[in-house]
């Protein structure tokens, strides 16, 4: 159903999802998010690119880390949305919270604003 | 036309729920994008009844229905969990989400954003609660 991997790519640590988020998958998000903390990543990019389909469950997990990574001064942010899963994000306006940009390129480029 | 799907209480049976709701929307040349949002708020519905109303016990069973009307999509879901009225329930503030850390909240705000009605009944011994999409989708 859902697939998590995880990469380093220029001081990035990448997490990219893959499949579908729901109730019943959103705990795999939540447990890259919390080993990304644990490990003391600083800067994480989310890869949306596989993503087909995320629920309120795995949304949430983006809103409870905020306020943690604002913390521990972790910046996120995520890229590759396809236009079914950004209409969600649209719907709740969570473009006012979370960075999100187009590609890899982009997200990695972010982190040196 | 009227499609009707029964699933245990279990996390796993959401996404047996979307594929059905998918395809239904499908065979009515409901465009993707549209589709997509109405998978999401019958998803958001269910998660909900599995997991608050029914504590994720797969024997308890949820009837769920959808009726293509002329003006309409009508889903249904059918329990026999404790009733809770999606109506009366105050969303939280996406600030108060932020700041409480708190993971669930956000599935309600969804449906009420994308159905246009909801319902909730008791009727006998069972909960009844209806989403209503009026066209244009």
């Amino acid at each position: 159903m859902a697939e998590i991997r995880k990469e380093h790519k220029e001081g990035v640590h990448i997490i990219s999802v893959f499949g579908e988020i729901d109730a019943g998958s959103s705990i795999y998000l939540d447990n890259a998010f919390k080993e990304a903390l644990e490990n003391n990543e600083k800067k994480i990019a989310t890869n949306m690119s596989g993503l087909e389909y995320i629920s309120s469950a795995g949304l949430g997990v983006f809103i409870s880390h905020l306020e943690e990574f604002e913390n521990n001064n972790v910046k996120l942010v995520l890229f590759g949305i396809n236009e079914q899963v950004k209409q969600v994000f649209d719907i709740l306006g969570l473009e006012k919270l979370l960075k999100i940009v187009s590609d890899e390129k982009d997200a990695l480029a972010a982190f040196d604003e | 036309m009227n499609k009707k799907l029964t699933i245990g209480c279990s996390k796993h049976e959401l996404v047996r729920l979307r594929q059905f709701t998918s395809d239904a929307l499908d065979e009515k040349n409901v465009p993707d994008l549209q589709a997509h949002k109405l998978v999401l708020a019958v998803d958001e519905v269910c998660a909900n009844l599995i997991i608050h109303a029914n504590n994720c016990d797969p024997v308890n069973n949820i009837e769920f229905h959808i009726e293509f009307m002329p003006k309409q999509i009508v889903f249904t879901f059918k329990d026999k969990g404790v009733g809770f009225d999606i109506n009366e329930y105050k969303s939280p503030s996406m600030n108060e989400l932020v700041s409480t850390r708190r993971q669930g909240g956000l599935g309600l705000i969804l449906v009420k954003r994308i159905m246009d009605k909801i319902e909730f009944s008791t009727e006998k011994n069972h909960n009844i609660c209806r989403l209503i999409k009026t066209y244009p989708l």
